[in-house]
């Protein structure tokens, strides 16, 4: 029992680190409609700089993470501007293609800036006091990434739902040619959405290196590819499925590996993705799309 | 005058091809291996390895040596097209490939060519396999899972042991799977075997299910990235058996910003250590943090260091220069390597015919941030 419990809060912890990324995934295909493969690049910069930032400018970790959702905001911005605004009206697959080239672009520069040797990410506050319960212990870097989890999760719904600019996103979201007539400058709109999806993209990579400490320039990728699967399980462009979606993808990682094999754990999470999708096309707390004739 | 314009063009003429001869005079070795991408850290290494031992021949004085290094990704496609590169831009023989699928690869085609391969570091015993040209430097995966069971067995260092793997990796399958055989053998007890795949971020349930089988050894046959998280998780429940680890764990201290701590009483076995006070080892280390921009040397820098240093040994005695044709100098290595002796940084060498080397193997453990033979 006590192990079960144990391989539980292991899976949430890993699975409060998928959801994250997968917030920025479902962003921005949400409003871009694109597959922004780099996310899980941006997320090794974002943790590439705070590292930097705590390790060779000695600046404390507050202020090392807020540096990088700046750095991480203006990359996005600019990844945005140069490589996918130029695209808008191209065909989808070549937006995709782009974004891929993207990712491999970002790990190969982040290769040659920091070198192919692993850096081990600094402990932090984010490490603190581990929370006992019985004999079972959660670790403090779990605690605040769920917690950062709802926290965004709340501030992107209020901020769709509430504000000018949210509301904007959503008439893009919905129809983008409609938007543009009634007055929204979309492309300021999905570079907003970039900047915000990016500023998270950075929270993610911190957290993602606090619970599991290697950084190398492929950091993102694998975690990338797991986040992208958790977004389109919990329904991609859903926010809360985003959240769903990453707890469920890691709870399942770590029960596959934990009861059935480890050397199935990949193997079961697909699985299950596609079962899923097999019965409910949109994933978990997607809206059905209805085709306009 | 139209004659003494012929016969002044034909000085000139003449003067360029000997320029170009007095120019091709040193030997020219291929360097191939992943300098950019997920393998990066080993390709470099060997690529600094190799550099330091250049410079160090050349800086002798009489024949030179030129590294033609190209870069393969670990992939087994762009490996080939390097080795083709390489080919056309004159390499007479190869130090490579670094990592082993790629090594694959290129063996097959060299094989074909006939051109000399000295891998540094691919450690599959397929490598060499059914190819006279083919030799290595490194340890066959099986012996790093044998020597291993047989010093648990013998030093009794666990009774029942976990083993964690990367199963999508060959190194790592090889030697779990030597180990394995060799554990039933000595009559060791495996109580949990768990394996991860590359790019993994999660380690924590393999370790726990070490601690719940009970183990009080757990081998690591991996490489030391993923071998740091798994202490790091090993450390977040507080479980403290034996970590026993391969050549693969030898550069872990070297991560940087790593908590040395975490690797305390970790036992490793490897060729080479950074930490020896042999003038030899010293010097190099000096020499290869001047190219790394800082990294100690691990075992692949070690190790092509050597696979030049025996390269240029062979060639020395065989009387090969840099104007031998590749498929010339390759029946002439073959016969130096099938006979000859090497003293370099990893040990005494000699290779049998299958190209297999045949070195001794130190185990450490690891003691405030530095190996110590395990047996002081």
């Amino acid at each position: 029992m006590t192990a079960f419990l144990r391989f539980l809060i292991n899976g949430v912890s890993l699975g409060s680190v998928y959801a994250i990324i997968a917030l920025g995934y479902t962003m921005v295909y949400g409003i871009a409609k694109m597959l922004n493969f780099a996310h899980g690049d941006v997320i090794m910069v974002g943790a590439y700089i705070s590292y930097c930032g705590m390790q060779y400018w000695g600046v404390p970790p507050v202020a090392s993470i807020l540096t990088a959702m700046v750095v991480c905001t203006v990359l996005g911005i600019t990844i945005e501007g140069l490589a996918y605004r130029p695209l808008r009206q191209a065909a989808s697959l070549a937006v995709l293609i782009t974004a891929i080239g993207m990712s491999y672009l970002l790990q190969n520069v982040a290769l040659m800036i920091w070198g192919a040797n692993p850096k081990t990410f600094p402990q932090t506050f984010i490490n603190g006091a581990s929370l006992n319960v019985g004999d079972m212990s959660i670790s403090s870097a779990t605690i605040i990434t769920i917690l950062a989890n709802v926290l965004i999760m709340v501030a992107l719904t209020l901020f769709t739902a509430k504000t000018k600019m949210g509301k904007a996103m959503r008439c893009v979201s919905e129809d983008r040619g409609a938007a543009e007539l009634m007055g929204i400058n979309v492309n300021r709109t999905i570079s907003v959405t970039f900047a915000i999806g990016s500023a998270l993209a950075a929270i993610a990579g911190v957290l993602l290196c606090s619970s599991y400490p290697i950084l190398q320039p492929t950091t993102g990728s694998m975690p990338g590819i797991k986040a992208f699967t958790a977004a389109v399980f919990g329904g991609i462009g859903s926010i809360p499925g985003a959240m769903l979606g990453g707890v469920l993808l890691g709870v399942i990682e770590i029960f596959g590996k934990a009861y059935i094999s480890t050397e199935l754990g990949d193997a079961i999470v697909f699985a299950v993705l596609i079962v899923v999708l097999l019965v409910k096309p949109s994933g978990l707390l997607g809206k059905p799309m209805r085709e306009k004739v | 005058m139209k004659k003494l314009l012929a016969l002044v063009m034909a000085a000139m003429m003449l003067l360029s091809v000997t320029a170009v001869l007095a120019e091709d005079a040193s030997i020219k070795i291929a360097v191939i291996g992943p300098f950019t991408g997920p393998a990066a850290n080993y390709g470099l290494a060997c690529q600094y390895g190799a550099q330091v031992a250049a410079d160090e021949i050349n800086a002798q004085g009489g024949m030179q040596i030129e590294l033609i290094c190209v870069d393969d990704e670990h992939d087994p496609e762009k490996s080939v097209n390097a080795y083709t590169y390489a080919m056309d831009k004159g390499a007479q023989m190869i130090a490579g490939t670094t990592t082993t699928s790629p090594c694959l690869a290129v063996s097959a085609q060299a094989y074909e060519d006939r051109v000399f391969m000295l891998t540094p570091s691919a450690s599959s015993d397929l490598v060499v396999a059914d190819k006279d040209n083919m030799y290595q430097i490194c340890f066959q995966d099986p012996q790093m899972g044998i020597i291993p069971a047989d010093m648990i067995a013998e030093k009794k260092l666990g009774t029942k042991i976990a083993i964690i793997y990367n199963i999508s990796d060959d190194y790592s399958t090889g030697i779990y799977e030597a180990f394995k055989a060799e554990a039933e053998k000595v009559g060791l007890e495996i109580v949990s075997v768990t394996t991860f795949t590359e790019g993994d971020t999660d380690y924590k349930t393999q370790v726990d299910k070490a601690m719940t089988a009970g183990a009080d050894l757990v081998f690591l046959p991996i490489y030391y990235t993923p071998a740091s998280m798994i202490l790091r998780a090993a450390k977040d429940i507080n479980y403290a058996p034996v970590f026993f680890g391969v050549d693969g764990m030898d550069g872990i201290l070297a991560l940087e910003n790593f908590d040395a701590s975490l690797a305390e009483g970790v036992i490793l076995l490897t060729p080479f250590s950074a930490f020896d006070t042999d003038e030899t080892v010293v010097n190099f280390v000096e020499k290869y943090t001047a190219v790394s921009d800082g990294v100690v040397p691990n075992q692949f820098g070690a190790d092509a260091y050597d696979a030049v240093g025996a390269l240029y040994q062979a060639c020395v005695n065989a009387g090969i220069t840099g104007d031998t044709a590749a498929e010339d100098a390759c029946e002439l290595l073959i016969d130096q390597f099938s006979t000859m002796e090497y003293t370099g940084l990893t040990g005494t060498m000699q290779w049998d015919e299958t190209g297999a080397v045949n070195k001794l193997p130190a185990a450490y453990v690891i003691q405030d941030g530095a190996y110590v033979p395990l047996d002081k």
